[in-house]
């Protein structure tokens, strides 16, 4: 019998291949939550089509005892329940890894490899003798597989239990054939099988205090948190799910019990253009307002995107990013909005960008960004992507500062106008850039003004003089500069023991792969110091980390080294320090793939 | 540029209710072209915010791009203003209007901002039923940009250029009735008598109220075969009444001839008393309304004046169920679930 390598505890990939629209989204993730409720670091990729029903999708675990908690090549064990990509399926297996199969029918001699093994349990059949319903023998031959894995990798069966139980609470009538499935499951590895598996999982107290959940509902929740009361959108893949999340939380925890009125206004708008519409003018009378997209809103966005830059009008976007360009692979993750982002709009225009890694970041990423649109009187654009956004995460406790206020940022009231000669909406009183502004309904006589994308005065009075343009547009770099200050700053991880010459850099989800990489790196003697960037405009400790190395892995998402070029325009970093290692097939990247472009690259350099 | 408009004001100038004499409602002087149909129209919103007893920074006016959208940079200067993106107005009105349901929003737009640019916009800021008012300053072409047909361009109308248009035009007013709005009036720029009441009982209206100013360019399409110009708009307009705006009557006392004078209650208590010029013609019907203005068109008339009204309209925070505060006003104690809640919500995700 064809074995692996060496026996794994806690370290293994499990792929589960499914078909879109058969119920198993909800088994596998019970399958992930078990393994999480035994203590073990556990991560999980939803790797699905663009379609309702039908076409084939994939769920892929990664169980690891270290904690990493990024994306791994090579499968372990197969979950092939879809006859329309097995011939794939199998091909995946590591070598001395399992093929998961329904037995009910032979399987095809094209599919017959010699050094993996094969666990044909017959499904169909068992399905077929124990419910007469169709939709039950869908839904519980999902179960049965999980009862069978729970067999084969020694998952505690109370804990399963447990998990049924809490998944259908106030109808207990649901849990015991669920139960009874996942039996199935068990009796029949136990009758058949040698078990457990040389790969299993053991017990462990690693998880501690952390939670599971994707980032998109982190997101929503922290909208919920820093006051959003105002939000607009259109369904786009992947980024939907944060409007659903702020639309559940804000309706349980908005709601008055006795009127049933709402705290809280949501428009599902007729495109991108409106919702950010919606947005720009609810920012601009007093409300904090947001909406969700991804790389195509953003694109239709662009042109309110610049005039809230221009006009400087507060504005949240959560740009859940996919592989573009144009509807590109709609369901697949990248990171290749951040150039689209940074300089979204005609003219002369820069955004504030917030690049979470984690849900935990998310949640703080996305109520901060409403501190920071509304200090800096401008729209904030928080960068996250399909794999943070729709795959769940385990991520630390979300944790929330009861004495933090909302930093409201320079507006003026009633008694201060009272106080004031002439009040100049696009005057720079305090030297930062950042002007005063008010609300419609403020004062009877004074703090009106006529905000315009149209080039106009200290005063808000339009103006053609050029020079008055210029001066605007250089109050904004300077506001600019003061964003620098106030974004988060980069997180440097200084490698203490070693002087080391090369660096790497990276943003967003790279997080869990190049920390990783960083790790086996370090395995093979070599030494890096990282910076994972949080924010653009870049703090001045990205400049410092470029200079002080002599040459930097750029890691990123994307074809066309976007951070590259942002680092080169905004920093006039030296091209040839920088060097990209690139992922842009629309998986998350891995650190086996950072480890060897980085290796390889290094031998270049060195040559 | 701006130029502000001369302090100076005769001593004796009337005040309203609130001690306000009409120059407080007005705004900078308009640069748009000597005779601009444009023009009569800020006249008449100004007329309207005085007599309704508008408090000017209790009303946001908002705009896109075009010359229409250039006027409310002309009245109302104590008001917040924004001149927004090209066909982008009703967005950000209903931003604007979610943001703070107290004030009053209104929106000044041309008919390449509304029919072309601006279409989807417009006709989902109807089927919001947004409580706004909505005014389109129609002359048919595009001004900014040196005399273009609009899509309200009638089929066969000449332009300065001796074009003729071979397009359909949008007719605005029906696609108003029909997408469901629940005021809808049209007007001429040229008839203030008859545009000062339709503002305010638009105004007043708890929904969503359009209207539809025909309002001639006399630099681009002020010719001679222009269906748009001021003697043939003149010549073919076709009044379905008359109407005064009664604010706040306890309740109609007066008698009127059945299908003469029809007395319409609004929201706020105040009536709408209609002289009817149309017999045939229900206001509060929608398929009425529709035919009135289908029958005025085959006879080559434009008609004018209140064409349909839905008194008890339900806006869009009444559909939404937002709370009766501004959401504006509302702080960091009726938001933040707080660190407890946080807590529980954590223990959720174990």
């Amino acid at each position: 019998m064809p074995s692996l390598s060496t026996s794994k505890v806690n370290d293994f990939v499990v792929r589960f291949a499914n078909v879109n629209g058969t119920g198993s989204a909800s088994a596998n993730f019970l399958f992930t939550k078990s393994i999480f409720r035994m203590g073990i670091p556990v991560t999980p990729k939803n790797i699905f089509p663009s379609n309702i029903q039908g076409l084939p999708t994939w769920y892929e675990v990664r169980v690891s005892e270290k904690g990493y908690l990024g994306r791994r090549e090579g499968i372990d064990l197969m979950v092939a329940m879809n006859p329309q990509s097995m011939a794939g399926d199998v091909a995946a297996v590591k070598k001395g890894g399992y093929f998961l199969y329904d037995s009910s029918k032979m399987l095809h001699a094209n599919y017959i490899r010699e050094d993996i093994n094969y666990l044909g349990i017959p499904l169909m059949e068992m399905c077929n003798a124990a419910y007469t319903d169709a939709r039950q023998r869908q839904l519980f031959k999902n179960i049965i597989y999980v009862g069978a894995l729970s067999a084969l990798f020694e998952i505690e069966f109370p804990v399963l239990e447990q998990l049924i139980a809490e998944q259908f609470p106030g109808k207990a009538k649901l849990i015991p054939p669920n139960i009874q499935a996942l039996k199935m499951g068990v009796d029949y590895v136990q009758a058949n099988f040698k078990h457990p598996l040389d790969i299993r999982v053991e017990r462990r107290d690693l998880v501690k205090d952390a939670i599971m959940i994707d980032g998109n509902a982190a997101c929503g929740l922290g909208a919920v948190y820093a006051g959003a009361t105002v939000a607009a959108w259109y369904p786009i893949t992947p980024s939907t799910s944060v409007m659903d999340a702020f639309a559940d939380y804000a309706t349980e925890y908005r709601t008055d019990k006795t009127t049933g009125k709402r705290n809280v206004a949501i428009v599902q708008a007729e495109d991108e253009l409106a919702a950010i519409g919606v947005v720009i003018g609810a920012n601009w009378n007093g409300a904090r307002s947001f909406t969700a997209t991804s790389g195509p809103g953003v694109s239709l966005m662009n042109e309110f995107l610049g005039l809230g830059y221009f006009a400087e009008i507060p504005a949240v976007l959560i740009d859940v990013q996919r592989t573009g360009p144009s509807t590109g692979m709609p369901t697949r993750t990248q990171q290749s909005d951040v150039l689209e982002a940074a300089y979204a709009s005609h003219g002369d225009t820069k955004h504030v960008l917030l690049f979470p890694s984690t849900p935990k970041e998310c949640f703080e990423m996305t109520a901060d960004a409403f501190d920071l649109a509304e200090q800096l009187q401008t729209p904030v654009i928080v960068m996250t992507d399909l794999d943070l956004g729709m795959n769940d995460h385990v991520s630390p406790p979300f944790e929330w500062d009861d004495n933090r206020v909302y930093k409201r940022g320079k507006v003026l009231n009633a008694s201060d106008l009272e106080n004031i000669q002439r009040f100049g909406r696009y005057l720079d009183v305090d030297g930062d850039g950042i002007t005063y502004r008010t609300y419609p309904g403020t004062h009877p006589t004074k703090g009106s003004f006529f905000t315009r994308g149209t080039s106009r005065d200290e005063y808000a009075t339009y103006t053609e003089d050029g020079g008055a343009y210029q001066r605007n547009m250089d109050r904004l770099i300077k506001k600019w500069n003061t964003a620098k200050t106030m974004v988060p700053a980069p997180q440097l991880i200084h490698d203490k023991n070693n002087k080391c010459e090369y660096g790497i850099l990276f943003f967003g989800t790279s997080q869990y792969a190049a920390e990783e990489a960083m790790e086996l790196m370090r395995q093979d003697g070599i030494f890096v110091d990282a910076l994972r960037i949080k924010a653009f405009p870049f703090n001045q400790m990205v400049e410092d980390f470029i200079n002080t190395h002599e040459k930097i892995f750029v890691i990123e998402q994307n074809r066309d080294a976007q951070m590259k070029s942002l680092l080169m325009i905004e920093l006039s970093a030296d091209p040839n320090k920088l060097i990209s290692v690139l992922n842009y097939d629309g998986m998350p990247i891995t650190a086996d793939n950072i480890m060897k472009q980085v290796t390889k690259k290094l031998l270049i350099t060195q040559d | 540029m701006s130029f502000t408009r001369p302090k100076f004001r005769h001593p004796g100038l009337p005040k309203n209710k609130l001690g306000y004499t009409i120059s407080y409602y007005e705004g900078a002087l308009s640069t748009l072209c000597a005779g601009c149909g444009h023009d009569s129209i800020s006249a008449g919103i100004i007329q309207a915010c005085y007599e309704l007893n508008i408090e000017p920074h209790k009303l946001a006016k908002l705009s896109g791009i075009g010359c229409s959208s250039k006027t409310p940079a002309y009245f109302l200067s104590n008001s917040h203003g924004f001149n927004s993106v090209h066909g982008r107005m009703p967005s950000v009105a209903t931003g604007a209007n979610l943001a703070n349901r107290d004030l009053t929003y209104f929106g000044v737009s041309g008919d390449g901002d509304t029919a072309s640019i601006g279409m989807g916009q417009f006709v989902h800021a109807i089927r919001r039923n947004l409580n706004m008012t909505y005014i389109v300053m129609n002359n048919g072409c595009y001004g900014l940009t040196k005399g273009q047909d609009s899509a309200t361009a009638d089929h066969g109308s000449k332009n300065k250029s001796g074009n003729v248009n071979m397009f359909e035009s949008i007719d605005l007013a029906s696609l108003a009735i029909e997408l469901g709005a629940s005021f809808v009036a049209q007007s001429f720029s040229g008839d203030k008598g008859q545009l000062v009441p339709l503002i305010t009982a638009a105004m007043a209206h708890p929904g969503f109220a359009f209207i539809n100013v025909i309002s001639p360019c006399v630099t681009f399409n002020n010719n001679v075969g222009s269906t748009k110009s001021y003697d043939y708009v003149r010549q073919h307009v076709e009044a379905t009444g008359t109407i005064d705006f009664v604010p706040e009557m306890p309740e109609i006392t007066t008698e009127y001839a059945e299908g003469t004078i029809q007395g319409i209650r609004m929201h706020d208590g105040s009536v709408l008393q209609l002289h009817k010029l149309a017999q045939e013609w229900d206001p509060e019907d929608r398929l009425s309304a529709m035919n009135a203005i289908k029958n005025a068109s085959a006879k080559q008339e434009i008609l004018t004046g209140l064409l349909f009204i839905d008194p008890n309209t339900k806006d869009l925070h009444n559909l939404i169920n937002t709370s009766d505060t501004p959401l504006n006003k509302l702080d960091k104690e009726h938001l933040c679930p707080g660190n407890a809640v946080l807590k529980d919500i954590n223990a959720g995700l174990r």
